[in-house]
């Protein structure tokens, strides 16, 4: 999505002052040499440090783990930013902590969006803050998304207080083949990105396939124009990208090159590759290339037609990242179907509910609810417990982060929603949200709201949003 | 085979629009959609399109169909308060975009009910989520005023447009703004000179100057200046919405409707006192623009506490295709009443929101909106609460006749319940 930046974004690369840019874009970086087998502290690490946390436990209450199971009656019991124990109403819980009553509630892990953009598109939607899409090359591997994030966006607070949402993927737009890298974020506002970033994260790649990056190139008169076109300049960067990987293992000097720095990381393995790609059949094509360059896809997002081919994305290990219903806005998303996600759990491949959006990462909740009920109609039966895996475990898994996070395990980070009611009821919302065992939303005390400073002095400051 | 039948049922209800049975649905929970609280065991009674009776103890007549609602419930269909119904089957594909007529050269003109087209695809798709009517609005091109909208329905059937020219739509405020010349002055401005024009127009033609107006545009905007077609407005930032007011109070027969109005709580008791009514797009909580700082979800609720008359619309939100979502806005609204300090709507104040507050709101409330003894029959059963996520309608009645519940994506589904093609490709499975 996010066509409306993308044609700004070209605009902007059309004026004068930027020609420049758009030119020097396609130069080698040349940055500096070093040893190859020395490696250097990386960049902009993070600086992420869980706020306090007092020992609390919620007992007496409805329990989905994230992993697929279910605990009536049961206790959840945190402390020093982790999971301790997690069970039925004898879990023990000890003397003198926080203890709250969740009679008629329900918890989950903190919900995790794979797919947001959060920050380099954030609100308010100003020109200004077009940042999402270097839309000025097809392939930028070299643009790092945590440069365009800000982190005072108003979303990141919505996000927390309407939707759970406790960790989430900043992505680059899909303007490009190779958009750049993503950065997984702590859903805890800080006065810089580095102290946001989630400590131990592994970074991704966004790649594009389908009507966007030959849209975007082919309406410049530049490769691509064409599906063609877009898988052909794919596999000549991936080619570039194996020798320079060959280069820098050799034990020569070599020059630096941040793109291709970034194309090395995910053929040794260590950047996921997260595809923005609709159609079935571009889908099968990507997982070929793969198989040609010897890298894995974590997840197609936006995959609209997973149900067509969901024994191939099964048998390939591949999480399919998509909507409940969104549909028609575009060419590629006609075939979409609301029981995309229930034929994907019906078969065995791993289904994650991504909003790409604003306003629908404050309802994820909802949005697997809604295929859920889908799937029931056309006699698929997937539990509540198993939904909510869509939400926390599925997505932390494709983003390398599942020892950490994603469900309510002893010794993970102790990432935590207490909703109101049942959170696949359109009813129900989050009550109190902790991050690392810290206390970063109450829904009963405004002091544990956050205001992101864009909004400070601002009318309806202080509103519940 | 129910493929063969879902066609075949399509096929005879476009080729017969009119027909119409006398239908009694029996036993369900009913919702009359008045904003009164849901009774139990009602009877809903339809003849010839039309709602007879409605309620408890309601006889059933002699020879009616009988539809047995027991344990679902039974509401009015959903009436969206503002869309882009039919204009368009894949918004990126121009071909198929008929939401703006702007470079056509006219404006207030353009009536926007030849390009409602009832065969586009989010006709059966809505249809099958409980939408039976919607108030469709042209989008602006380079003029505020849009041009006028229907409200139609979404009958399986040929002829879409319920009511024509039922309003002008005007777009004010940041878009507003670019359209006439890159300046909040300049709409004002524009305004006031267009239906001046109008004016003069309507004295005769040797007094008309056509500097901003065509004759056709002219006579669509005389019909509003006359307060015989509603202006529909889109305005969202506080000071804006009370510019307008000011500007209502100099042209008093116009009947105003303001629809977004995200920052309405800002200024809820002049707008109850100005007695504009408002299609509010329900979930609005970000300042995705400069006009709407103050967005927040309990803005609803608050206009509604203040008096103002409110219904749920989903202007520039998915609204050629998603008018599904309208149950699950109103939904969202309920649950914020169980936030602390936080403004929301009650379920029954909800379900009214979308069905007859935006009907009275576009002044066909004496027709649609809810179940009442004379009204259109557009009576939707569903298998449970019909704010629910999880709830779906299992019967739609469109103006007395039972609609086909079919559409493409289910043919999809069908053919991709299982992915492995089998003993021929999947392209010989239908």
């Amino acid at each position: 999505m996010k066509m409306t930046f993308t044609r700004k974004a070209i605009a902007a690369c059309l004026l004068p002052l930027s020609m420049a840019a758009c030119t020097s874009a396609e130069k080698p970086q040349t940055v500096s040499s070093v040893k190859p087998v020395e490696k250097a502290p990386a960049p902009f690490p993070s600086t992420y440090k869980a706020y306090p946390g007092v020992a609390t436990a919620i007992r007496n209450v409805t329990i989905y783990d994230g992993e697929g199971g279910k605990i009536d009656n049961g206790v959840v019991f945190m402390s020093g930013g982790k999971i301790s124990s997690v069970g039925g109403p004898e879990t023990a819980i000890p003397a003198d902590i926080a203890v709250f009553d969740g009679a008629g509630k329900y918890v989950t892990p903190g919900i995790i969006d794979i797919h947001s953009h959060l920050g380099d598109y954030p609100t308010p939607s100003v020109e200004a803050h077009s940042d999402g899409n270097e839309a000025t090359s097809p392939t930028t591997p070299e643009v790092w998304a945590e440069h365009s994030v800000w982190p005072q966006d108003p979303g990141f607070s919505r996000a927390l207080t309407n939707g759970g949402v406790t960790s989430l993927q900043i992505l680059p737009g899909s303007a490009n083949l190779m958009g750049g890298r993503s950065v997984v974020l702590k859903n805890v506002y800080s006065r810089t990105i580095q102290g946001m970033k989630f400590p131990g994260a592994p970074y991704g790649m966004k790649m594009a396939c389908g009507e966007n990056p030959k849209r975007v190139y082919g309406t410049k008169g530049r490769m691509p124009s064409t599906r063609m076109g877009n898988l052909a300049v794919n596999r000549q960067t991936w080619i570039k990208a194996q020798e320079y990987r060959k280069k820098r293992d050799s034990g020569k000097e070599y020059t630096r090159d941040l793109g291709m720095e970034t194309l090395a990381g995910v053929l040794d393995g260590e950047i996921s590759i997260q595809n923005h790609c609709y159609r079935a059949d571009e889908m099968a094509l990507v997982l070929d290339m793969a198989k040609e360059f010897g890298y894995k896809v974590a997840a197609f997002h936006h995959a609209v037609e997973s149900y067509k081919i969901a024994d191939l994305l099964r048998d390939n290990g591949v999480c399919s990242a998509v909507w409940a219903d969104w549909w028609g806005f575009k060419m590629e998303a006609y075939d979409a179907i609301p029981e995309n996600a229930a034929i994907l759990q019906n078969t065995g491949a791993c289904v994650i509910i991504h909003s790409d959006d604003e306003n629908q990462i404050q309802r994820l909740n909802q949005e697997a609810a809604k295929a859920q009920a889908d799937g029931r109609r056309m006699g698929i039966q997937i539990s509540d417990a198993e939904v909510i895996k869509w939400l926390t475990y599925n997505p932390a898994k494709a983003l390398g982060i599942a020892d950490k996070t994603g469900s309510l395990k002893p010794g993970k980070m102790a990432d935590v929603v207490l909703w109101n009611g049942n959170p696949l009821s359109v009813y129900s919302r989050p009550e109190m949200v902790w991050i690392d065992g810290a206390l970063m939303y109450d829904a009963k005390d405004p002091k544990r709201r956050p205001v992101s400073d864009f909004e400070l002095g601002q009318p309806g400051e202080g509103d519940v949003k | 085979m129910k493929h063969v039948l879902y066609a075949a049922a399509a096929l005879a209800a476009f080729t017969s629009p009119s027909y119409a049975e006398t239908i009694a649905i029996t036993g369900g929970k009913l919702v009359v959609g008045d904003g009164s609280a849901p009774v139990d065991g009602a009877t809903v009674v339809i003849r010839d399109g039309s709602i007879v009776a409605a309620g408890v103890g309601v006889a059933i007549p002699a020879g009616a169909r009988q539809i047995d609602a027991s344990g679902k419930w039974v509401t009015p269909g959903v009436f969206a308060g503002f869309t882009r119904l039919g204009l368009s089957e894949v918004d990126a594909v121009n071909g198929t975009n008929d939401k703006s007529g702007g470079k056509s050269g006219f404006s207030a003109a353009i009536d926007i009910a030849p390009a409602i087209d009832p065969f586009r695809s989010p006709f059966a798709v809505n249809r099958s989520a409980g939408v039976t009517r919607a108030v469709v609005a042209p989008e602006a091109g380079d003029n505020i005023f849009a041009g006028q909208g229907a409200i139609a329905d979404l009958g399986a059937d040929s002829d879409a447009v319920a009511k024509p020219r039922a309003f002008q739509f005007a777009e004010f405020g940041e878009d507003g703004a670019a359209n006439a010349g890159g300046s909040r002055a300049g709409t004002h401005l524009h305004f006031r000179a267009m239906l001046r024009e109008a004016q003069d127009y309507a004295a005769g033609r040797d007094n008309f100057d056509d500097d901003l107006l065509k004759a056709e545009d002219a006579k669509a905007l005389l019909s509003v200046l006359r307060g015989e077609t509603r202006l529909l407005i889109h305005v969202e930032g506080a000071n804006d919405i009370l510019r307008l007011l000011e500007l209502k109070r100099d042209f008093p027969t116009i009947k105003m409707v303001f629809v977004g109005v995200t920052e309405g709580w800002r200024v809820a008791p002049q707008l109850a006192q100005a007695g504009v009514p408002v299609i509010a797009s329900a979930l609005n909580d970000l300042p995705a623009t400069f006009e709407m700082l103050g967005a927040t979800q309990s803005n609803i609720g608050r206009m509604k506490d203040a008096g103002v008359k409110v219904a749920i619309g989903m202007i520039n939100d998915r609204d050629s295709h998603q008018l599904r979502y309208t149950t699950q806005y109103a939904g969202n609204l309920v649950s914020l009443e169980k936030l602390p300090n936080a403004s929301g709507l009650s379920w029954d104040e909800a379900f009214a929101a979308i069905s007859s507050v935006p009907a009275d709101i576009m002044g066909v409330g004496d027709r649609y909106g809810s179940l009442k003894s004379g009204k259109a029959a557009d009576v939707v059963v569903w298998d449970g609460d019909p704010l629910e996520l999880s709830s779906t309608p299992t019967t739609v009645i469109i103006d007395g006749v039972e609609q086909p519940l079919g559409n493409r994506q289910q043919r999809l589904r069908d053919r991709y319940a299982r992915p492995t093609e089998g003993d021929l490709p999947k392209a010989y499975d239908r």
